[in-house]
């Protein structure tokens, strides 16, 4: 506190005093699970080995396992924490409910839905497109499908108010019914080759990782993270409701509108890239707030930090179980956030019901 | 002057809530909205906090349409206290009452600000407080620190409106007096003030005007000894009510059960 007090000439920061420091642990944890990610599988890499495969001096056979291999899976493992840490906390903050998560209210279901139409539509679609052009083919179908999902669930939230916990879940359970049956009918009309790639692909994994995917998603996340990161008043706002938001200056449906268009982006880049990956999104704001406190401007890099700690975490954790086998990355957060969204879910239906 | 000229307010379902009200906000004047329950006081009163267009009629502010703001300069214009505020995040009291304040607001100022609006309404001892965890009359009371630290923030703007639902509904009776002499300091000092207020006889010490609405009609409007007659409130209310006169100008209303 001194520290920050001297370098702004006196001026006391708006938040706690901690703050700093919790941000410096933080980004000294995601620095360590790094370097695990990179230094830890199958093949174990020495320190000297990750330097040289990052520098791009690749000699070795583990320099070239780190900058083939690793280093790109690293990345991705990045942009999607981060990408779904923060439509996580955005969506939390408009519809006011701490149970908002991509994959419970069906976003990330309806980006698959219109990443495996791309799969399965594959030659009728790119048959008409430049071939540079097919790297974008299954974000753009993704952001499609995760933009219809989110536009219904903001139309479902009650005006005005808090949306329940009730309708949120609700509205999850018939996005993801409808995207089942669709996703059904796409694997009864697929042959032997395209199921093979959805189902892979449908379990979210970070292993199809190459430099030209994590260049697309990065620049797709990057754009999305650029806006919601700025959202952070616009945040705190809508915790007053939306009537007395507006009193206060801000265009709610403006807001609105943003954080539908900005998650379905964010969403649907990350899984055309890595599959529907769950939880991290419900997990990593409410662990953010839990160090941070309520302000959003603080929530939501907090929340970036903690999501890709918690993705490559689960990452490692999937890369190792069994190696060299490598069970989907989805079981993993799946098995860590199921249960924590159902004691998160009964703590509050038993403070304040399901109308909370 | 904020005003509705023959405003009439339908909802989607189709009921009229509000048939052909004429209603003036003039700065350095309280005007008090009274009337039974669904008499369509809030409504008037969301309609010139600019929340919902005018089915037929208009709303102006200084002769220009609410509907030509946009949401900040409508912000810095008029503040709005519900009849409900929430809020759904565990900010502190001194967080709350500053969240409202625009972001072009210097720190120092906007600390100033908060403070004084926080002594305001007597809740500075208690400002690093969780909002979301305080009585209701206390959150209430933090929700028009919030909203008069919002009005401090606009500056020496020319015609500043206070909107209150009904402020008093959940406070004692010696935070409902703090609430209307606050309402009384903000007239004094050129603001505009509507508050819609069900206690009658607070509405007569505190307001210039009063403006009695019945199943969304306007029944009278004027001084509160002119509008508020033992014939017209008991007819009003269904409900006998007597009023006392000092013979000075003040009374004082009582139902008889």
């Amino acid at each position: 506190m001194p520290l920050v007090r001297a370098m702004t000439g006196g001026f006391t920061p708006p938040w706690p005093s901690k703050t700093p420091g919790i941000f410096v642990l933080l980004l000294g944890v995601l620095i360590v699970v790094a370097l695990a990610e990179l230094a830890i599988g199958p093949v174990n890499l020495s320190l000297q080995e990750i330097i040289a495969g990052i520098s791009l001096s690749a000699d070795s056979q583990g320099s070239i396992i780190v900058s083939y291999i690793r280093a790109p899976r690293l990345a991705l493992g990045l942009v999607v924490g981060t990408a779904l840490a923060l439509s996580g906390c955005a969506l939390q903050g408009v519809l006011r409910n701490p149970l908002a998560d991509p994959g419970l209210i069906g976003v990330s279901t309806g980006a698959s839905v219109g990443a495996l139409s791309a799969i399965v539509f594959k030659d009728v679609m790119l048959g008409m497109l430049p071939p540079e052009s097919h790297v974008y083919v299954l974000p753009i179908a993704a952001f499609a499908g995760a933009g219809v999902v989110t536009g219904f669930v903001f139309s479902v939230s009650r005006r005005g108010g808090a949306t329940s916990i009730a309708t949120l879940i609700l509205a999850g359970v018939a996005v993801n019914a409808i995207a089942l049956a669709m996703i059904g009918s796409l694997i009864y009309i697929s042959d032997d080759q395209q199921l093979r790639d959805m189902t892979f692909w449908m379990m979210g994994s970070l292993g199809a990782a190459n430099w030209t995917l994590v260049t697309v998603s990065f620049a797709i996340v990057a754009v999305a993270a650029f806006f919601l990161f700025r959202m952070g008043r616009e945040l705190d706002l809508f915790q007053l409701g939306e009537r007395a938001a507006y009193h206060s200056g801000l265009d709610t449906e403006r807001t609105k509108r943003k954080v539908a268009v900005l998650c379905a982006l964010a969403v649907g880049g990350v899984t055309a890239a890595a599959g529907p990956i769950g939880f991290i999104g419900l997990m990593a704001p409410h662990m953010a707030r839990l160090i941070v406190g309520p302000r959003h401007a603080l929530v939501l890099p907090a929340a970036a930090l903690m999501g890709t700690i918690l993705l490559l975490m689960a990452d490692l954790g999937v890369r190792n179980a069994v190696p060299p086998a490598e069970p989907p990355i989805g079981l993993a957060t799946s098995m860590i956030g199921g249960p924590f969204f159902l004691w998160l879910l009964l703590t509050r239906m038993k403070r304040d019901g399901l109308n909370a | 002057m904020l005003e509705v000229r023959d405003l009439t307010v339908r909802f989607p379902s189709g009921f009229v809530a509000v048939h052909g009200a004429n209603v003036k906000v003039r700065p350095g004047e309280i005007l008090a909205l009274c009337g039974p329950n669904g008499a369509g006081k809030s409504t008037v009163l969301s309609v010139l906090a600019g929340d919902r267009a005018p089915s037929l009629g208009v709303a102006e502010l200084d002769g220009r349409p609410l509907g030509a703001f946009d949401a900040r300069g409508l912000a810095r214009r008029r503040v709005v206290l519900e009849q409900s505020p929430s809020l759904s995040a565990p900010y502190t009291v001194e967080r709350l009452a500053g969240l409202s304040i625009g972001v072009e607001v210097p720190p120092g100022l906007m600390h100033d600000i908060v403070h004084r609006s926080l002594e305001d309404v007597g809740l500075a001892n208690i400002k690093d407080k969780r909002a979301d965890l305080l009585s209701g009359g206390e959150r209430h009371r933090a929700h028009l620190a919030r909203i008069l630290a919002q009005l401090a923030a606009a500056g020496e703007v020319e015609g500043k409106y206070l909107l209150l639902d009904e402020p008093t509904a959940s406070l004692d009776i010696e935070h409902q007096i703090s609430v209307l002499k606050i309402a009384r300091r903000a007239a004094d000092n050129g603001v505009g003030v509507l508050i819609v207020l069900h206690d009658l006889n607070l509405a007569a010490a505190f307001a210039h005007q009063v403006g009695l609405m019945n199943r969304g009609r306007m029944v009278s409007t004027g001084r509160p000894p002119d509008v508020f007659s033992k014939e017209c409130l008991s007819e009003v209310y269904r409900t006998p009510i007597e009023v006392e006169s000092d013979g000075r100008g003040r009374i004082r209303i009582a139902p008889l059960y």
